[in-house]
């Protein structure tokens, strides 16, 4: 039983990092027609900003206000890199999807080279509050304190971005726009801001979503290639989800979450598949793109 | 201002289809023009050609603006209304939401729209995309007229509506020709008589005749530019 | 002609300083030899992609998958099973088919975006798989070395030989072209491009794509396997991280997009360029005189991945033609189609008036 709620306890935590990573994407998709690729940089460098906070101001401040501001670090480093990377490199292409995609992928190589280059493939490690690497009973069951931050996180993320885009009006443009992005603008307005919006928010929930990976999963170490490793997982969980649903993201997420963890403690140890969760997440892919290639609750094709 | 739309020499080339090879034409101010032509020929291209949403060159002046390099969405803001063919109610948002998004200002028209059509109001929360065709007609037309703007831009508004709804709509397109500019893509005749004032007529990808409604009482004429019989 | 000036080149020992990448300033080194290797393995994996992604229109963010497919089965033949040469390379290639068979037919069902994921995820499925090491055939993590004892002496690795596997590099180059040249000039070739310019058309006329998708799938998949095989003969050893990862799949699209996709010669080119960079970067990044160069110089300018894609964001901005599309609009004089491919183009198009 306790081995049971542990799983779908860190499931669930899985899945809300997975949210926080797919939402962005999803909507940057759905409102723009972009896959991109510089999510993963976008949650490399948040990681990095909330290290760098916390390793460079002064240790007076204590070890929970620091990770509070690696966390402000995190959401704002993310979201800055998101909007340079909009303003820069995508607005020139506009009308050139092809183009844009490409030139993520492009940015995402450069800079990770960057990383690579000044941090080689070494791990810096985040200081953290001692309350985190500890866990709480409940029940017969040792849940790991970092899961509860990283779903409150992720609820927190949720409630905010539903009403955003429910009770405000750039909100509204914006699921406007994922539906008929030439029509909101035959009504005279500028849609090009709503990109941009759409990838600084995607920006900051990307860079929340990397520092939580690396103090949830990878204990408390941010290395370059990081980003990208959970990137591949962000686009299934879109792409399962349906692109450029919220809701969707966040059902996938959850699922996706499931059934990794799922698989890798009922079939990681007879197998000998050590990765038996990342392949069958795989094949959940493949299942729900013969079925349903919308996705779950996809409005674009 | 002499005329509200000014087009000339219009070109439109879409995936190596050369849909409009030199449209020219000018919109008077006030009262409504008539864009006619058969099938396909190009009349909504047309449309979404003035309001750049498809690429193309020429000249287009819009209320007296040279606006072939602008933006959409600057064209727009000129005061340019827009009803598409395919209506393009936004059926994620509610019809109140639908509404709200197409405000320019402080002073938009809620209660005269509310007064034409009550049922917007009834349904304001309702997700526009649980509407009937006709509802959704009346959500397109009603954002199109919510700032009072000075030129609409409509296309088939009766495609696919009841001959009551026809006729309701042609009722409240006449009360807004008479503070506008109305260029109406139609294909029911009867509407057409009935509102327009003057007439072009595309076919080939360009304006093949240019005059007044009344020319649409010539039936062999009608019959050569359109390819119907006339309406009785 | 250019080949023969390639194919010359081993036999050359002239010692030209700054621009080659081996260690060794002599043109016919070791170091030199294999460099230009790898370009050209890569630059036929990049044509072979090019008839996919520049010629269908298809972007596949998977072909690592049968590279990688390509270099372990032929290992693990050689190696663990001790199956002789031709044995060898005959299953590799007959299990790469099938494999991009099933796969293809899978992936194809959806399109676009969709179909960019499920490729990309298929290829991230196998390097997990390959990490995995199941019953110990790949060697996970630490990688496998190919055995030299079922390969023809002129092929396993002493020095001598490395001409040998510059030639056959050479010769898969060559072949590779030779078959994409010859497909992409055909009816189907005109085919792929019907595809990737206007679909709907084509499902209109009562040609259904998804035949000759999948063809250019399999065809670009089989070249990018053989690739594999070549690879392990210059390398000798197959690690995941080097074979498997989705930075093979980026440098291959890039490679494509910064020759110029869809142009047959500027995949090559871009190809050779960026290859013969990268080797060439990290030779200059370990000279004595470098290491003197203060951190923010020297730090970008040491990563050829830096280096490598700033240039590729360059030209995906201001050059989107590629090389090619340069060279293009440089020249004044177009050169004429060829007749035979303006006659294949007027069948297609009769097709299609009908």
């Amino acid at each position: 039983m306790s081995v049971f709620l542990s799983i779908t306890f860190s499931g669930v935590a899985l899945g809300a990092i997975y949210f926080l990573a797919a939402s962005g994407l999803s909507l940057i998709y759905g409102l723009m027609d972009i896959l991109n690729f510089a999510h993963g940089l976008f949650m490399t460098l948040g990681a990095y900003a909330g290290w760098a906070v916390a390793v460079h101001l002064p240790s007076s401040i204590g070890a929970p206000g620091l990770f509070a501001l690696s966390v402000v670090a995190a959401v704002l480093g993310g979201a800055l890199a998101a909007g340079i990377t909009e303003v820069l490199f995508i607005r020139p292409l506009y009308g050139r999807p092809v183009s844009q995609i490409l030139v993520t992928i492009g940015l995402d190589l450069a800079v990770v080279g960057l990383l690579l280059g000044g941090f080689g493939s070494n791990s810096v490690r985040i200081p953290v509050p001692l309350w985190l690497i500890e866990a709480t009973k409940v029940g017969s069951a040792n849940l790991p304190n970092v899961d509860f931050l990283a779903i409150a996180l992720g609820l927190a993320v949720l409630f905010s971005l539903e009403w955003f885009l429910r009770r405000t009006r750039y909100g509204i443009i914006i699921r406007a726009g994922v539906e008929n992005r030439d029509m909101v603008s035959a009504l005279g307005i500028d849609v090009g801001k709503a990109f941009t919006l759409v990838f600084v928010i995607g920006g900051a929930m990307a860079g929340l979503a990397g520092l939580l990976y690396a103090v949830v999963f990878s204990g408390d170490l941010v290395s370059p290639l990081q980003g990208d490793s959970l990137l591949i997982f962000a686009f299934i969980v879109v792409v399962i989800g349906g692109l450029g649903s919220i809701r969707g993201s966040a059902l996938a997420a959850l699922i996706v979450g499931f059934v990794q963890d799922y698989t890798n403690l009922y079939l990681g140890g007879h197998s000998g598949f050590a990765e038996v969760g990342n392949l069958s997440v795989v094949l959940l892919l493949a299942l729900v793109l013969e079925w349903r290639p919308r996705g779950l609750m996809g409005s674009v094709a | 201002m002499k005329s509200a739309l000014k087009v000339t020499d219009l070109q439109v080339a879409i995936e190596g289809s050369h849909i409009l090879q030199g449209v020219t034409f000018e919109v008077p101010v006030g009262g409504v023009t008539a864009l006619l032509g058969r099938n396909g020929v190009g009349k909504t291209t047309t449309l979404r050609a003035i309001l750049g949403l498809v690429p193309r060159s020429g000249a287009v002046q819009v209320l007296d603006h040279d606006v072939i390099e602008w933006p959409t969405f600057k064209i727009v803001r000129l005061g340019v209304g827009y009803v598409p063919e395919d209506r393009d109610v936004f059926s994620a948002l509610s019809v109140e939401e639908n509404l709200r998004l197409a405000e320019s200002g402080p002073d938009a028209r809620y209660n005269d729209i509310y007064q034409l059509f009550p049922e917007l109001k009834e349904r304001a929360r309702q997700r526009a995309g649980t509407l009937s065709g006709g509802q959704q007609q009346m959500i397109s037309i009603a954002r199109a007229m919510l700032n009072g703007w000075p030129l609409l831009l409509v296309d088939e508004p009766s495609k696919g509506l009841a001959p009551r709804l026809v006729s309701e709509f042609a009722d409240v397109l006449e009360r807004v020709a008479q503070h506008a500019t109305v260029l109406l893509v139609e294909q029911n005749l009867s509407v057409v008589k009935r509102l327009a004032k003057d007439i072009v007529v595309l076919d080939h990808g360009t304006v093949v005749h240019t005059g007044s409604a009344r020319d649409l009482g010539d039936a062999q004429l009608v019959r050569q530019l359109l390819g119907v019989a006339g309406v009785a | 002609m250019l080949l023969l000036l390639f194919a010359v080149v081993p036999l050359v020992g002239w010692h030209v300083p700054w621009v080659l990448p081996g260690t060794l300033d002599v043109v016919n080194s070791t170091g030199t030899l294999e460099v230009l290797a790898l370009c050209f393995m890569f630059a036929g994996i990049a044509l072979g992609y090019d008839v996919m992604f520049g010629f269908t229109g298809l972007l596949s963010l998977g072909p690592v998958l049968y590279f990688a497919s390509g270099v372990y089965v032929f290992d693990i033949a050689l190696t663990r099973w001790q199956w002789p040469l031709f044995p060898a390379l005959a299953l590799t290639l007959v299990v790469s088919f099938v494999l991009a068979l099933v796969l293809g037919a899978i992936a194809l069902r959806v399109d676009g975006i969709a179909f960019a994921m499920v490729t990309l995820a298929f290829a991230q499925a196998f390097f997990y798989l390959i990490e995995d090491n199941p019953h110990n055939l790949t060697g996970g993590d630490t990688g496998l070395a190919v055995s030299n004892l079922r390969l023809p002496s002129i092929l396993s690795g002493a020095v001598a030989n490395t001409r040998s596997i510059y030639w056959i590099a050479l010769a898969f180059l060559v072949v590779t072209y030779a078959v994409v040249w010859l497909v992409t000039e055909s009816v189907t070739g005109h085919v792929f491009v019907a595809i990737r310019e206007n679909e709907a058309r084509l499902n209109v006329l009562g040609i259904r794509p998804f035949r000759f998708k999948l063809a250019s799938y399999v065809l670009s998949s089989l070249i990018a396997s053989a690739g594999g095989v070549v690879y392990l003969l210059i390398i000798g050893t197959a690690v995941p991280s080097a074979v498997a990862s989705t930075t093979v799949t980026l440098s291959v699209l890039i490679m494509v997009v910064l020759g110029g996709a869809g142009t047959r010669w500027g995949a090559v080119a871009g190809a050779i360029i960026y290859v013969y960079l990268q080797q060439y970067l990290l030779k200059i990044a370990a000279l004595p005189s470098f290491t003197t160069l203060p951190a923010p110089l020297r730090v970008p300018l040491s990563q050829p991945q830096f280096l490598l894609g700033a240039l590729f964001v360059l030209f995906v901005i201001f050059v989107p033609g590629g090389i090619a599309g340069l060279v293009g609009r440089l020249s004044t004089k177009r050169a004429a189609p060829s007749l035979a491919s303006r006659w294949r183009d007027s069948k297609v198009a009769k097709a299609i008036e009908k």
